[in-house]
């Protein structure tokens, strides 16, 4: 930490978020909001004597809220850095009149109650994200009265009285007497490995960590009763069999079984534990003066907000989705952005430092170069079709377009800013816009080849390559059965999608066809893919005006992911196609012919 | 180097990988090759046991010069997994790599169809059909070099964005920590002792 601290190649940006970041690989911009600190840093010794004059007095969470601190504090002894920080939500203030005794104090005179917050923009080449998990709340399963009897504990309170540096410098004590407990009964699997009761997943660490816990109350206390509740030891680690073994052998016992329910002796306020012994199929009651719950990891409540900023995807249980499970388990499926620790599941130390420098490596393998080849995959603009007319830059994500109506200025793009999405391609109205590599020649000729033969038996699917193609991969890797009828066109993204694709597949035959992309809000290319939806909900009521069945035309958000729902979706629709007759698609086929819909971006 | 495409009419060569029976227990990619060999454009068609092997890629070299083929189609796994390894390869036999399309006849054909043999191996032959098609109108592309800017920002400031951006920073990049709360160490710093060694976490 303190070499973090010190790195003259390392910038500390603490008490800081992000609040934007634009750009591509090797090119982001990054704005942040640095909240102030009201404490010079570079200034502060820590000798902590603000802290001693200051009257407000809050719960410490460092220590779990199991010891107060003051509305101006050091976070902990070794923080990095070491400076102290104004609490500005709990602080009095400034005002001599109400306090500022803090400032009388300091020497160094480093505290700054004119200090604002501050808003910092850098470039950067890659982005690491290491935003970690958070302890599960064990609050509402009840059944263990965590917060009802004060003896119940949760593993991160445990460590922080069994800690020197703790709030009882290292004694394990009962909160309701201040006793040191006799007997203490862990409870394995809290928030975790439950369909209905927290997570389904395992969280990796809790195994390991109660077994850790078990020894040094042993070694403390050697007279000490310490019982272990768990449905599976998972002790799969290089050396943690034998700190399981150690553990026994200092006297640990490993009861297989979780509690059904604890109740509180009021008197002594004992809990009682109530567990079927699955070892020894026998009911059985256990009394521990002390019970601690041993609690799962699950993704920052925040999770989100990084997400949607960075288009990163995230697996079922809410962790970030790496690029591949087995070769790429630190890239991000963007380009030039990698996961390091708990961000991307819940893991250990060791793991979390061999991740990040797996992370780090990744980056640098990167930026060695000094330059990297990005896909030719951007829009060009046909200036001899071009009217000026300026819908193509109102609906670009990145604003790569330029174009003057007024003064019938053709549209240009300017290529380094364009990320290849379409959106403005399937947007102009005459034509004028070709993707690189993604021209609508080369579409409507797979659209053309995909309905030469037997088109009745088909479902057309567009699929955009981020999340819906990558989540019928991920069906595939998971050997997901379903109808063999679909037939997959991919695009960069949903928004490539002209409507006039979607008329031609149904004016060749195409019973039924799907648009699918990304989640709104998790589009790869900022939100190309709310005009994705525009434009479906445009064609539905042309359908309705031309009477023809909406639901022929399905519009589907799955993510990378999602195998099990792309199997779902591609069931339904196959269903859909069965209910279409060949009457039906030859009546269609006369209708659109009338219409004639299907030349340019008809709108 | 990669030049001969645009001038001349496709002349398209189609590779079905079998990936040992990942593909071929399921798909008859011999009648897929055979079919995929009567299409427009294509001058040669193959089914391989591993198109993405060394053998199989060499094949494909050879065939780009025996006969003077301008565009390839794989029919194999997802681009999503091999489309660099198949550019690569067409670079290394002088075709411009964009030259280059795949039908994704395993993880959205056999292994998904694994029960109707018969209809995956239909399926098969219309995304070939499909690609085929696609190629014919493919065009060569010049990738766009960007320079790299040689910092980092470590999102994050527990131990794994610590270990990150220390590792950089040794290298000679420049990091940038954000860490939202007043200290970096996250939860580890919380801890006592750690497992399995019982080292203390600071």
């Amino acid at each position: 930490m303190a070499d973090a601290g010190r790195h003259p190649n390392i910038t500390l940006l603490t008490m800081s978020e992000i609040k934007e970041i634009t750009g591509f690989v090797g090119n982001f911009r990054v704005r942040v909001l640095k909240r102030a600190r009201y404490v010079i840093e570079k200034e502060c010794t820590a000798c902590g004597e603000c802290a001693k004059v200051c009257p407000v007095v809050v719960p410490d969470e460092f220590n779990m809220g199991l010891s107060t601190r003051r509305a101006i504090y050091s976070p902990f002894p070794q923080a990095v850095p070491a400076a102290y920080v104004v609490d500005i939500n709990h602080c009095l203030g400034h005002n001599p009149i109400i306090c500022g005794r803090c400032l009388e104090v300091c020497q160094r005179r480093c505290i700054d109650f004119s200090m604002n917050d501050e808003e910092l923009t850098f470039e950067v080449g890659t982005i690491i994200v290491a935003t970690g998990a958070q302890p599960i709340d064990p609050t509402h399963l009840d059944e263990y009265g965590y917060g009802r009897f004060e003896n119940v504990l949760t593993s991160m309170e445990l460590e922080r009285l069994i800690n020197a540096g703790g709030p009882t410098k290292g004694e394990v004590i009962r909160l309701s007497d201040h006793k040191r407990p006799q007997s203490v009964a862990f409870i394995q699997c809290v928030g975790s490995r439950s369909t209905h009761r927290g997570h389904p997943y395992c969280s990796n660490i809790c195994c390991m960590n109660t077994i850790k816990s078990a020894i040094m109350l042993k070694e403390h206390y050697p007279e000490m009763e310490v019982k272990v509740f768990y449905i599976d030891i998972r002790a799969f680690g290089k050396g943690f069999e034998d700190l399981f073994r150690r553990s026994k052998a200092l006297g640990v016992r490993y009861i297989r079984g979780l509690p059904g329910s604890i109740h509180e002796n009021a008197e002594t306020k004992d809990l009682i534990l109530t567990v079927e012994n699955t070892a020894t199929n026998a009911l059985e009651k256990h009394v521990a003066e002390l019970v601690v719950l041993s609690i799962g990891l699950e993704p920052p409540e925040d999770i989100k907000v990084l997400q949607e900023m960075l288009a990163l995807q995230r697996n079922a249980d809410g962790f970030y989705l790496e690029a591949h499970p087995k070769l790429q388990p630190v890239d991000s499926a963007s380009r030039g952005i990698f996961f390091a620790g708990c961000a991307e599941g819940p893991k250990d130390i060791k793991d979390s430092v061999t991740q990040a420098s797996a992370a780090a490596a990744r980056a640098m393998r990167l930026m060695a170069p000094g330059v990297i080849k990005v896909e030719a995959l951007t829009a060009i603009v046909d200036e001899s079709k071009c009217t000026a007319c300026g819908l193509c830059a109102r609906v670009c994500p990145y604003r790569a377009i330029v174009v003057d109506p007024k003064t019938k200025m053709p549209a240009k793009v300017t290529q380094a800013a364009c990320a290849g999405c379409g959106n403005c391609a399937a947007e102009c109205p005459q034509d004028a816009i070709e993707m690189s590599h993604f021209t609508d020649e080369q579409i409507e000729s797979q659209i053309d080849a995909i309905l030469a033969e037997d088109p009745m038996e088909k479902v057309l699917v567009f699929a955009c390559n981020w999340c819906s193609y990558a989540g019928a991969d991920y069906a595939g890797v998971s050997r997901l059965i379903y109808p063999a009828t679909n037939r997959l066109i991919r695009t960069m993204c949903s928004a490539r999608v002209s409507e006039k694709f979607v008329w031609r597949a149904f004016a060749r035959g195409a019973p039924v066809v799907l648009v699918s992309g990304c989640h709104i809000g998790d589009c790869h290319y900022i939100n190309a893919n709310h005009w994705t939806k525009r434009r479906v909900e445009r064609m539905w009521k042309k359908m309705e005006r031309l009477g023809l069945r909406r639901e022929r035309l399905g519009l589907e958000w799955v993510s990378a992911a999602e195998g099990m729902r792309f199997q779902q979706i591609m069931t339904e629709m196959e269903r859909i196609r069965s209910t279409v007759t060949p009457e039906e698609v030859r009546r269609t086929m006369e209708i659109l012919a009338q219409e004639k819909v299907t030349g340019g971006n008809q709108k | 180097m990669a030049k001969k495409a645009m001038s001349d009419s496709p002349r398209i060569g189609v590779y079905v990988c079998k990936c040992g029976s990942n593909i071929g227990a399921t798909v008859d990619c011999a009648a897929v090759a055979e079919y995929a060999s009567t299409l427009p454009d294509v001058v040669h068609a193959v089914y391989q046991s591993y198109t993405c092997s060394e053998p199989g890629q060499e094949q494909i070299k050879k065939d780009i010069k025996e006969f003077n083929l301008n565009r390839i189609v794989v029919a194999s796994c997802s681009p999503r997994l091999h489309e660099p390894t198949f550019r690569n390869c067409l670079k290394e036999g002088g075709l411009n790599p964009y030259l280059l399309e795949m039908a994704n006849i395993r993880e959205q054909c056999s292994w998904v169809h694994a029960l109707e043999p018969e209809a995956a191996t239909k399926k098969a032959k219309d995304l070939v059909r499909a690609a085929v098609a696609r190629t014919s109108r493919l065009e060569e592309k010049t990738e766009l070099e960007v320079p790299v800017n040689q910092s980092t920002l470590v999102i994050g400031g527990g131990v794994a964005g610590i270990q990150a951006a220390l590792d950089l920073a040794d290298a000679g990049h420049k990091v940038i920590i954000v860490e939202k709360n007043p200290s970096i160490g996250g939860i580890m710093a919380q801890l006592d002792k750690t497992y399995p060694t019982m080292d203390c976490s600071i």
